[in-house]
């Protein structure tokens, strides 16, 4: 709950009196504000400047330095103020946390001195404010990064892996080759044999010497056996890669499907199909082409080289831009062959013979190349060849340096976005953590609050640390509201934990009316349809199981009834107790009264799954009762519920 | 770009309280309280009025499982008493010195206003099922026992039969009063948030 708004609380409890009158059953009490105090001045000196705040402004954070007890270390009895030795202009922002409930962060601080004042005063870095939050985020990022960089120069020799599979360290060897030395050779290897590849490729179409017969030779052909092994070797290399990162690779479907492992088959292919088909003059035209595919490997040195990677990345993520200027270009060309086509018809001996032909010269122009192959004779056509060249550049021109900033903001736009993706996702699961820590809290403090209260009731101040640490008056507060509106409905919140998961009130010191009248009433707001077959002292309400929580508190458990005299005890109708038994003490069940008897059916063997059912029950007699020890039931007392032994939390519902 | 000014003109409309002793006056708080009340009013809105939207906000934090959107229009029908769809820093410090510090009478007489939708005196079946039906909203979808589909309909019953005392199918203010002075657990609950400033 923001702090801002605890101080609607007033206005939210006030609005519940609207719940009043259609609820059916009473309503728990509300918390008690002990060491109620008016509200002060509280001066904080920090390093001398003196900021000063309303007390209650900082207790709306509890679990910080400021907003707990952990403040009185600083105070200053002398002056009577709390002096901090830290920094004031990072207070600033920290103190207006407490006002606004919002975090911001500088942007001039430096991250690593913002976040030891955050720690040094308890307040958590996730609840910066969206408005700061990916500032900060950067970077710390940028930090740690730097943070890692040194660490990794510091022990870069160490490299004692925690025990990865051989699969892995394989593949990480592959993808990073700075990891061991093996996979340094490696990588310069393969990028050897790349290079030898393709520069074979090359040569060997150079024509080299000529054979007796007057005809050139293209090298391949000439020293054709090195070739082919030089050919075989490189292809056995690739192969041999391939398989390896096939094998390692942590996901081979998605390997199989990857840009670099196609670019990788696509080199080796031609070689293996060359080897299948033989020397079959039909397929031979089509295994030339093939070897055109050998260019291809050239691509594999984008594995060795960054740049290229991000080239790729960023043309494939501009493709509407380039899309685009193809578009434009096409429409221009289509415009100005037909143009040029028209003006020169009439000329003689024109090499413009069809508009498809005059692509061709618009193309060189507009890309101001002007080979001079063909060239306009006519004046209109000159004319035309020339706006031709002026235009073209201008729409080569224009789009260029967009694409080229398109390239620089897709790129940043893309580390932005994921940031941003990262970012809402922590953001998204922050307030799910905030609104299941809230309810969670409601219903620990339920669980926590009965027990509170019975301790209460025994009147005994030495139990007074044996109460849990409290929650804050607003938290309790809330709580409360919380709990006046399922008394309204008669529901109560679900949480998955069962552990957490219990109805509870006390109810002390009612003057109710008539039993009977009480029941009915409860018979008749109750949600479930219940067994008739109920004793009608019983109205039942299922709760939910708790007992794992009652084992745990049995022995700072005082049952209400203890010390209280015997007068009060019977003027005191302890109206509806739940009765949480362990299945340890399965004995106890048999001598009570039908009530216990009741709630011991609802008893499954594993406590875990305890049920709680309640009754109305008087007790008129005080019970002998030590907190560990057992207890008789006193005989002859129809519908008296008896707290037995330690292991039973009297908790009432209803 | 009219509507933005427009819209920039609106957000930037300001209202000051009367004076402290007025306020005073006219409700049941102290000085100190009506302080300490005003600054909370004016952290969460410091224009000084409420709308409904920041209404059913605040409102809605208190209630992070469920829905309380219906609940907080119906609260905000019954603070805006002047019905122009804002509440002042006055409305609400009234509003609250009648449910905290008001009288018995005065509390029952505010919710039966609350209760009562339309405003026309009477409370029949469909306004106390969509104000039933809002509270149960409150709870949200996972709660324990699961929500009935028929469940608010047989809370209004119950609470038909407690409070129309002719059978008219109507709850008139002086029934609504006197079935609520009848019932010791209201009468006792009307009391819980005495303690509340």
């Amino acid at each position: 709950m923001a702090a801002g708004v605890a101080a609607w609380l007033p206005f939210a409890r006030a609005a519940a009196i609207g719940w009043m009158p259609v609820a059916n059953c009473p309503m728990p009490l509300a918390p008690a504000e002990k060491n109620k105090r008016q509200d002060e001045l509280i001066i904080l000196n920090v390093s001398g400047r003196r900021f000063q705040t309303w007390r209650t402004t900082l207790e709306r954070y509890p679990d910080t330095l400021l907003g707990s007890t952990e403040k009185e270390f600083f105070f200053n009895e002398d002056t009577k103020e709390y002096f901090f030795d830290r920094d004031p202009e990072v207070f600033r922002c920290i103190l207006n946390f407490y006002r606004t409930g919002k975090l911001h962060y500088p942007r001039y601080e430096c991250i690593s001195a913002y976040d030891e004042e955050l720690a040094f005063y308890g307040i958590l870095p996730e609840i910066i404010g969206d408005c700061c939050y990916e500032e900060y985020k950067d970077r710390k990022r940028e930090n740690a990064e730097r943070l890692m960089d040194d660490n990794d120069s510091e022990n870069n020799q160490e490299g004692s892996m925690p025990s990865l599979s051989f699969r892995q360290t394989m593949w990480r060897a592959f993808e990073n080759p700075h990891t061991s030395t093996l996979a340094l050779v490696f990588y310069y290897v393969t990028g050897f044999f790349i290079a030898v590849s393709v520069i074979t490729n090359v040569v060997e179409t150079v024509p080299c010497g000529t054979v007796p017969g007057n005809k050139e030779l293209p090298c391949g052909e000439r020293y054709a056996v090195a070739f082919f092994c030089l050919d075989t070797a490189c292809v056995m290399i690739f192969t041999v890669e391939y398989l390896l990162r096939l094998f390692a690779a942590p996901s081979r479907y998605r390997f199989i499907r990857s840009v670099m492992s196609i670019i990788d088959v696509v080199a080796i292919m031609p070689y293996y199909i060359g080897l299948v088909m033989t020397n079959n003059e039909d397929v031979s035209g089509a295994f030339v082409t093939l070897r055109v595919f050998r260019v291809f490997r050239i691509f594999k040195f984008s594995r060795h080289s960054q740049g290229l990677r991000i080239l790729g990345y960023t043309l494939k993520s501009c493709a509407s831009e380039l899309g685009f200027l193809l578009f434009s270009l096409t429409m221009a060309i289509i415009i100005f062959a037909t143009v040029m086509f028209y003006a020169e018809k009439g000329s003689s001996a024109s090499k413009f013979t069809s508009i498809p032909a005059s692509f061709w010269y618009t193309i060189v122009t507009m890309t101001t190349l002007g080979y001079g192959d063909m060239v306009p004779k006519t004046i209109a056509g000159k004319i035309f060849g020339s706006i031709c060249s002026l235009s073209g550049v201008l729409v080569i021109a224009l789009p260029v340096p967009v694409i080229v900033s398109n390239f620089s903001r897709i790129y940043h736009q893309n580390q932005r976005a994921d940031k941003r993706r990262a970012q809402k996702k922590a953001r998204l699961a922050r307030i799910r953590v905030a609104k299941t820590g809230s309810s969670n809290a409601y219903l620990h403090s339920k669980r926590n609050g009965l027990l509170n209260e019975a301790l209460e009731l025994t009147g005994s101040t030495d139990d007074e640390q044996h109460m849990t640490k409290g929650t804050s008056l607003i938290e309790s507060q809330h709580h409360h509201l919380l709990h006046c509106l399922e008394k309204t409905t008669g529901l109560s919140y679900l949480v998955d934990d069962p552990l957490l998961s219990v109805r509870t009130s006390t109810i002390k010191n009612h003057e109710f009316i008539d039993e009977q009248l009480f029941e009915q009433n409860c018979m008749e707001s109750s949600m479930q349809n219940y067994p008739s077959s109920r004793s009608p002292s019983l109205s039942s309400h299922h709760g939910l199981a708790t007992s794992c929580c009652s084992r745990r508190h049995k022995k700072s458990t005082h049952l209400p009834n203890c010390s209280v005299p015997a007068t009060r005890l019977r003027s005191m109708q302890e109206l509806s107790t739940i009765h949480i038994q362990c299945s340890e003490q399965p004995s106890l069940t048999t001598s009570r009264s039908s009530l216990n008897m009741k709630s011991d059916d609802g008893l499954r063997p594993n406590c875990k799954s305890a049920q709680i059912t309640t009754a109305i029950i008087s007790i008129p007699t005080p019970p002998a009762l030590t907190p560990e020890g057992e207890s008789r039931p006193p005989p002859g007392s129809p519908g008296r519920a008896v707290p037995s032994a330690a292991n039973v939390v009297k908790v009432s519902a209803l | 770009s009219d509507k933005i000014e427009d819209e920039l003109e609106m957000t930037t409309v300001c209202h000051r309280p009367e004076g402290l002793e007025q306020l005073e006056a006219q409700t049941n708080f102290t000085k100190r309280e009506l302080q300490v009340l005003y600054r909370g009013f004016k952290n969460e809105c410091p224009s000084g009025v409420v709308n409904e939207e920041t209404f059913k906000q605040i409102y809605a934090q208190f209630f992070p499982h469920g829905d309380a959107s219906m609940y907080a229009h119906y609260l905000f029908n019954a603070f805006d008493t002047a019905q122009n769809g804002s509440v002042k820093f006055e409305d609400f410090v009234m509003a609250l010195s009648i449910l905290l510090r008001g009288t018995v009478h005065e509390k029952l007489r505010w919710t039966f206003n609350l209760y009562d939708l339309n405003k026309d005196g009477y409370i029949n079946k469909e306004e106390m099922m969509d104000i039933v039906k809002a509270i149960y909203d409150m709870m949200g979808k996972y709660t324990y026992p699961v929500l009935k589909e028929d469940a608010p309909r047989q809370h209004v019953e119950v609470f038909f039969q407690k409070m129309d005392k002719n059978k008219d199918g109507v709850v008139t203010l002086d029934e609504f009063i006197e079935s609520c002075q009848e019932d010791d657990n209201i009468m006792r609950s009307l009391q819980l948030f005495e303690n509340v400033m």
